[in-house]
């Protein structure tokens, strides 16, 4: 669905992206891992456009998108649950919502979506009416992730969605994306929580300062030596 | 190398004496009109640079500092014959009716009176930041242009003062160069020396970064304020020779459009570089009195123009926005001038083979 | 102080207040959504004013026709001067920018002496406008009773379109988070025209009815009372619609209240409005009705 080829990006005289290559089949969750600033929110980013990638290829069903503007990947059906929830604050939990739906025309499916988003998070329909600035962490990164929802993706993806959250509320969050794929979503998922992103994952990446090291299904980079020693802390 | 520098600076300061000597012998009176007045706003420029560009204080006061220093020489260097004059619509109040000061003492304390309102209102204003300290800045110019309109036995109100002596002993724009210019050398050097001192590094410390400068246990408040009061002083003196070179001075000429003329003289040359409002300072004077032909009539070939007035001030802002727009740099940026620009030339090529 | 003067003086000061209250409207969006103070408002401002004298002069036509046509152009100027001076800076410092801002207000005043030459110009009154009507004692002009009409409805309908359309909706989200906006799809740009037009009409609205009731125009009328919106919707909460209404008044019934008190202070009434932003940003920064948004470090 999703394939990137050699693709590049530079902050400045930084060289965030060296060159990686990544596959998101249909209906899989793939997940990227790395430690921070190895670039992995930069390769959202610049699928998203937001940031500009300087090399290297994106197609998104065999279309190239690459550094083309963020309202055309949405209407597309790429959408981002960006890093640190970034909900907006000002607004009232159902005006975030009926936002992550702002390029959508049917009405009637936009409700539908609407109450599918409500039966997945009830928390968030007993504060339709409040301000998401008063929501708490976990509460603004289930209207994040129903946010992205509205848009009606096709592939979804997600930037830390654990960050920053109390463990409970992280079972909570994995729960709801295993819940969300059960549905045909794709998944593009990234994490600093290892160990949960391999276990929901079809097949991971490990990125390590702009290049991917290793590659596998998440079952087998879960009981790889490397990774278990950088990134699940365990000693053998 | 230290003592290489000292000379090097020596030697300038030499050539650009030698250079208005020279000046004094060529130069038309007008043309010497001309050439102190871009003296004068090199003082202004540098005055506001320090503020705005070295420690990135985006202030808009500029005018009204003026104005404190403008008045309060006028005042201190008119004679009573020339105040009574004025002053018909109400006299002015009696301690000042009998002051008359020497000019260098006066215009001192003008900038001292600058930098003591500039110490005022920095107090308050400068804890503010951005967008906020520009219109707070703005409107404390305005207050006191308000203020010198309706203070009548002081200021003389909206009638301004008239017949403000000229700048020097005699009535002559050629031994005003002396003293215009004997200034313009004492803020260069004064400036230069701040920049390169440890309080200049901190001034572009704040620039660059408040937070990380707060954060090496750089007095982010104490520093400002010193760049405001100095800045402000010269903005003083800068005011006292613009009123005693235009011999008239009102409330109306201290509005927040002079300021407008300083910061186009500065961001055209480049934010933050001494040499660039040197240069900038000069260029535009010149241009402006050049370019009065637009506003007036114009022959060319056999095509006659009738110029409108006020296209020079539009030629003016299109440039700014130009620059700001497409090159905002400015003529040179942050660069300084430097000997080793000369010492450079010569190696130029080879070092362009070598990368 | 009879009660009929201090009527008159009310019903002066509410209609002053409200011309304050719609220009500062349109700083108060622009700030919200660019963070710029947009200095040129007051020049917007002066063109509408311009446009609407020429419209009537030149073209001879009806004063609703060129009303109509002032606010529609000067929503297009508007959306042209985010376009030319201030987009291409979107990502450079914040000091670029506001240089750009003063920049472009000066190239209109000196554009507009260029064009409209320096001398003022005496706005054609309508007959309808120049009524004065009797309530008891007290006369007043229909102007100034218009004034506060004309901005209830244009506030209902800002606050329609802010709060209850789909592009207002985007205006908040955009005013709070670029990125994210554009993670829902939404066309930054447009929407930053869109404010850029719906404050310029606003101005526009505002600058016609000032005209009505001082009917001189001058290519620099636009300064100081550009200064003065600005400091209304600083008072107010700059960013914050409600605040700039709040501001305004204040500003308006403040200004009128010192001229009435008494005469030897109307001299100072330009201070006024300075004065007051100091001691506001002394003592709550944010404005009266501003959100303490402590900034991202």
């Amino acid at each position: 669905m999703l394939t990137i080829n050699n693709l590049s990006v530079h902050y400045g005289g930084i060289h965030a992206l060296k060159g990686i290559n990544l596959e998101v089949p249909q209906n899989k969750i793939v997940t990227l891992i790395g430690a921070n600033g190895a670039g992995k929110s930069s390769t959202l980013k610049s699928i998203m456009g937001l940031a500009k990638a300087s090399g290297g290829s994106i197609k998104f069903n065999g279309e190239d998108i690459v550094n083309k503007p963020t309202t055309n990947m949405v209407s597309k059906g790429l959408v981002l649950v960006p890093e640190g929830r970034r909900v907006f604050s000002n607004l009232t939990v159902e005006e975030n919502l009926f936002l992550g739906a702002y390029l959508r025309k049917n009405k009637e499916e936009i409700t539908k979506d609407l109450n599918w988003v409500y039966e997945l998070f009830p928390r968030l329909k007993e504060r339709v009416w409040q301000k998401a600035g008063t929501l708490s962490g976990g509460e603004q990164q289930m209207l994040a992730v129903g946010r992205a929802l509205m848009s009606k993706p096709k592939l979804l993806m997600m930037d830390e969605p654990s960050l920053g959250l109390a463990p409970l509320i992280v079972k909570d969050i994995f729960g709801i994306i295993k819940e969300i794929h059960r549905n045909g979503m794709t998944i593009l998922l990234i994490e600093q929580n290892a160990k949960a992103a391999l276990e929901v994952a079809d097949y991971g990446y490990v990125l390590e300062t702009g290049s991917i090291t290793l590659e596998g299904p998440g079952k087998e980079l879960m009981v790889n030596d490397e990774v278990q020693k950088a990134y699940l802390g365990e000693h053998k | 190398m230290k003592r290489e520098k000292v000379i090097q600076s020596l030697i300038s300061i030499a050539a650009v004496i030698i250079l208005l000597v020279i000046l004094n012998k060529v130069l038309t009176p007008f043309q010497a009109r001309i050439f102190n007045l871009g003296g004068i706003y090199i003082i202004l420029a540098i005055s506001m640079n320090l503020i705005n560009g070295f420690v990135g204080l985006f202030s808009l006061g500029h005018a009204g500092f003026m104005a404190v220093g403008a008045y309060t020489s006028a005042l201190l260097t008119m004679s009573r014959e020339a105040k009574e004059m004025n002053f018909f619509l109400e006299p002015i109040v009696p301690w000042l009716l009998d002051v008359q000061l020497p000019f260098p003492i006066a215009i001192i304390i003008g900038g001292l009176m600058a930098a003591l309102a500039a110490a005022l209102i920095g107090a308050p204003v400068l804890r503010l930041n951005d967008d906020y300290l520009a219109i707070a800045t703005l409107g404390f110019s305005e207050i006191i242009r308000v203020i010198f309109t309706n203070t009548q036995s002081l200021t003389n109100g909206a009638l301004g003062l008239k017949g403000l002596p000229y700048i020097g002993v005699t009535d002559s724009p050629k031994e005003a160069i002396w003293w215009i210019w004997g200034l313009v050398i004492i803020t260069i050097v004064f400036m230069v020396l701040l920049i390169n001192s440890t309080y200049g590094r901190a001034f572009k410390a704040i620039r660059e970064d408040e937070i990380a400068a707060e954060a090496m246990g750089i007095n982010l408040f104490k520093h400002k304020m010193m760049a405001f009061i100095i800045g402000s002083f010269f903005a003083g003196i800068g005011g006292a020779l613009l009123g005693h070179y235009m011999n008239t001075i009102d409330p109306l000429l201290f509005r927040y459009l002079l300021t407008f003329n300083i910061i186009l003289i500065v961001v055209l040359g480049g934010i933050g570089s001494i040499t660039s409002s040197v240069i900038s300072a000069i260029v535009v004077t010149i241009a402006q009195e050049l370019l009065r032909v637009l506003d007036g009539k114009m022959q060319i070939g056999s095509l006659i123009i009738n110029g409108v007035p006020g296209t020079r001030m539009v030629v003016f802002s299109a440039l700014l926005m130009l620059v700001i727009l497409f090159y905002q740099r400015g003529l040179m940026g942050t660069n300084e001038f430097s000997w080793s620009w000369f010492k450079k030339l010569p190696f130029k090529t080879k070092k362009a083979k070598i990368s | 102080m009879s009660f009929q003067t201090f009527l008159q003086h009310l019903v002066n000061g509410i209609s002053l207040g409200s011309l304050y209250a719609l220009l500062a409207i349109g700083y108060t969006m622009v700030y919200g959504i660019l963070r710029l103070i947009n200095f040129a408002h007051g020049d917007i401002f002066m063109l509408a004013t311009y446009i609407a004298f020429y419209s009537i002069t030149t073209f001879l036509l009806p004063w609703w026709a060129a009303f109509l046509i002032a606010i529609i152009l000067t929503a297009l100027l508007g959306i042209l001067l985010e376009r030319a001076a201030y987009r291409p800076l979107r990502n450079s410092p914040r000091i670029s920018i506001m240089i750009s801002a003063i920049g472009a207000s000066f190239l209109i005043e000196n554009l507009a002496i260029v064009f409209f030459g320096g001398r003022p110009k005496a706005f054609p009154i309508a007959p309808i406008f120049s009524k004065i009507v009797r309530i008891g004692d007290v006369s007043i002009s229909i102007v100034t009773i218009i004034i506060p009409i004309i901005t209830v409805i244009a506030l209902v309908i800002l606050n329609f379109i802010v709060n209850k359309t789909k592009t207002g909706m985007a205006m908040r989200a955009v005013s709070k988070d670029y990125d994210a906006a554009k993670l829902m799809g939404i066309n930054i740009n447009h929407i930053i025209s869109f404010t850029f037009g719906t404050g310029s009409a606003l101005a526009a609205i505002g600058g016609i009815m000032w005209a009505l009731k001082y009917p001189q125009l001058i290519p620099l009328m636009g300064v100081m009372p550009g200064l003065k919106f600005f400091i209304a919707a600083v008072i107010g909460g700059i960013g914050n619609i409600k605040g700039a209404v709040l501001g305004g008044f204040i500003l308006g019934l403040g200004e009128i209240a010192i001229v009435a008190s008494s005469p030897a202070l109307s001299g100072y009434r330009d201070a006024f409005a300075f004065i007051l932003l100091i001691i506001i940003l002394l003592v709550k920064p944010t404005g009266l009705l501003g959100q303490n948004s402590a900034e991202k470090v």
